[in-house]
């Protein structure tokens, strides 16, 4: 299925509001159930929800706005932005992998299967993968590896060679390999602890893929360090690429503009919303 | 029982299809995603300058208890960006386009008003005057009767459209305010605008805005904005369309028994994003179970004993102390 495409501005594809065609809802908020959720590692938990044909229509770099329960003298008032990590349209299923940090998300720690929890998507724009494509690496670091995670079923599903390339402070705290090798993805870990994760040995492997011929595109998101890197090599080779960036949310889809950031588009500063320009954004126009 | 209820209502001659529109600011296009725009009262858009501006330096909103305080500032594209394309946008709707505009002077309203008046599809003007006047220091037109008065009359001889006024809740005599709004010419006041505020981060000891101050909006900021309703629907003939922490059906009618006309619906589109379209079905079944045969028949009916209403202190808390 197409990624839902949504241009700047307003301007809209087929599934933007028309007087000529019935009104159908494209995002919803509804109250999914939890079917699960667990600790994966010290960090990270994985919540998988029962939800609407509609939500779990969502595509890779896409994500939704969770209402979170309150957790015990904490109100949380907003949703919370969680990316999509995996969607599952048969069995009606979205999942997130999420880091527990403050308010929000230690009232998402607290939910049990059978619970309620009212999610809102899917939002934003997520990531393209062109037919054709034959080879390409995912590059991530901490949140960015959720985001990253549904790739790895769509690239096969596209025809396209994936390396990954997953960094973490340490072994341990890596998330979703496993997903990835089971899509037929390669995977290589570089973690700070056994000090690979430093932009010059990422980008030694990633000269080593480029030539190889294992890298017709650069897929990113949770570092701008290792941004960097690539929009450089991406620079020098020729070559494109796509990150998925964040950003403080209220609204989730585009009314409130509290969520900007600078883009360099053709050497112009231009301000974009995360929420709805994105969060998936060409790699050259991203600025740290 | 079998009966229909009237949702319309008249805002000094425009007739809505039913009271509930969104509040400036927070909403936008990406929302016909979730509703069917067709059913809205009304549309309202994002404050427009004549500037091209940027908005406020980041981070933005920060949430508080029932409420969050924002600072997005009024990043504008500018009047040509506006006509070329928002304007268009919306034409494909019969739900009447409000247009909210501001300025730094009482000429530039004016010119910006009657700039936009020439294009069709402009169900009336919204005069955002909560915004800071360079002829006054700064200060929001708003906050006084002088300065009110002096734009809502340049306004008026600038444009034709209904002109709403959207007034500050930040000043001590909000009434005194809308009266002068309807002496120069408004057909409706808008009450209100969102209420000074300011958070720190206990971590770093920073103001949690980049802006240092921002606006309060939400729940939290819901009796005292529905106090300010009451008293200007008290002071003024023209109607009064009440904004501020509207998140239910049941807050929507407590603002039209206070004075309310119309509501807007802001932060709680933030929160539920079709809260405005639940709103409207809400509102009929609480009129059919009520036996109310039209929403507009809600507009003042707090009851207030007659004794009560004599003792006119309470309208006016200065003449009070
Ligand atoms: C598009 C997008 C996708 C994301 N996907 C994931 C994901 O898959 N897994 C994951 O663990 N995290 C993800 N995040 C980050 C996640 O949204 C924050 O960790 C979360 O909002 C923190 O909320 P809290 O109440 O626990 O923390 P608090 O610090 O109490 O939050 C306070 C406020 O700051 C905001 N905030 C705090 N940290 C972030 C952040 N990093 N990014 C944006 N807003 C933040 C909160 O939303 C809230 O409004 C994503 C963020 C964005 C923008
Ligand atoms: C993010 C945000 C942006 C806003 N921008 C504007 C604006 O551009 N012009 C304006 O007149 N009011 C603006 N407002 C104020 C709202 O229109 C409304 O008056 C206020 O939020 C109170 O209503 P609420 O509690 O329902 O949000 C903004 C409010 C928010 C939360
Ligand atoms: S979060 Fe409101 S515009 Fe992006």
């Amino acid at each position: 299925m197409e990624p839902m495409t949504v241009r700047p501005d307003g301007q809209q594809d087929a599934a933007g509001g028309c007087a000529c065609a019935p009104w159908k809802a494209s995002v919803v908020a509804e109250l999914a159930e939890v079917v699960q959720n667990r600790a994966v590692n010290g960090e990270y938990r994985h919540m998988v929800v029962h939800c609407s044909a509609e939500a779990a229509a969502a595509q890779p770099g896409q994500f939704f706005q969770l209402l979170c329960p309150m957790p015990p003298g904490e109100a949380p008032f907003l949703r919370r932005p969680m990316s999509l990590y995996g969607a599952f349209p048969d069995r009606r299923q979205v999942e997130f992998l999420y880091k527990v940090t403050g308010a929000g998300t230690r009232g998402l720690d607290m939910l049990k299967p059978g619970d309620r929890l009212d999610i809102m998507g899917p939002l934003g724009t997520g990531y393209r993968l062109d037919p054709g494509l034959r080879h390409i690496v995912a590059v991530g670091r901490g949140a960015g590896l959720a985001t990253l995670a549904p790739l790895a079923r769509a690239a096969r599903l596209n025809g396209s060679k994936i390396t990954a390339i997953f960094s973490a402070r340490r072994p341990d705290l890596v998330v979703s390999v496993d997903l990835f090798r089971a899509e037929g993805a390669e995977v290589i870990t570089v973690t700070d602890q056994e000090q690979t994760s430093g932009p010059a040995n990422v980008e030694r492997i990633l000269r080593g893929l480029i030539a190889e011929g294992r890298c017709n595109a650069f897929y990113t998101c949770g570092s701008s360090r290792l941004m960097r890197v690539q929009q450089r090599l991406a620079q020098e080779y020729g070559l494109p690429g796509q990150v998925a960036m964040e950003q403080q949310m209220a609204c989730g889809i585009g009314l409130c503009y509290c969520c900007v950031r600078d883009f360099n588009v053709d050497g112009a500063i231009v301000n974009r919303r995360v929420c709805w320009d994105g969060p998936v954004f060409d790699l050259m126009e991203a600025l740290p | 029982m079998s009966m229909n209820v009237d949702l319309a209502v008249d805002i000094g001659g425009l007739r809505l299809k039913n009271p509930v529109m969104p509040a400036s600011g927070t909403f936008a296009e990406g929302l016909d995603k979730v509703m069917d725009f067709n059913r809205l009262g009304a549309f309202v858009t994002k404050t427009i300058t004549r500037e091209l501006r940027d908005g406020n330096p980041l981070p933005r909103v920060v949430e508080q208890p029932g409420s969050l305080i924002n600072a997005i500032g009024i990043p504008s594209k500018g009047v040509s960006h506006f006509v070329e394309r928002t304007l268009p946008h919306y034409r494909r709707y019969d739900t009447p386009l409000v247009v909210s505009i501001s300025a730094p002077t009482t000429e530039g309203f004016a010119s910006l008003a009657a700039e936009l008046s020439a294009f069709p599809g402009i169900a009336a003007i919204e005069a955002n005057i909560s915004c800071p006047n360079i002829e006054e220091d700064g200060k929001a037109f708003a906050m006084h009767a002088g300065a009110t008065e002096r734009v809502t009359r340049a306004l008026r001889e600038a444009t034709r459209l209904p002109l709403w006024v959207k007034l500050t809740p930040n000043t001590g005599n909000v009434p005194e305010v809308a009266q002068a709004a309807e002496a120069s010419g408004a057909d409706a006041v808008v009450v209100a605008n969102t209420i000074l505020a300011m958070a720190i981060d206990l971590r770093t000891f920073k103001p949690c805005l980049g802006n240092i101050m921002g606006g309060l909006s939400g729940p939290a900021i819901k009796p005292i904005v529905l106090r300010q309703v009451f008293q200007c629907a008290k002071a003024v003939r023209i109607p009064v369309i009440g904004c501020g922490g509207i998140a239910t059906a049941e807050d929507a009618v407590e603002y039209m028994l206070a004075g309310a006309s119309a509501v807007q619906v802001g932060t709680a589109t933030f929160v539920q994003p079709a809260a405005m379209t639940t709103i409207i079905d809400a509102l009929a079944e609480f009129c059919l179970r009520r036996e109310i045969p039209r929403v507009a028949d809600l507009v003042g009916g707090v009851l207030i004993e007659e004794a009560d209403e004599r003792d006119l202190a309470w309208l006016d808390p200065v003449a009070a102390s």
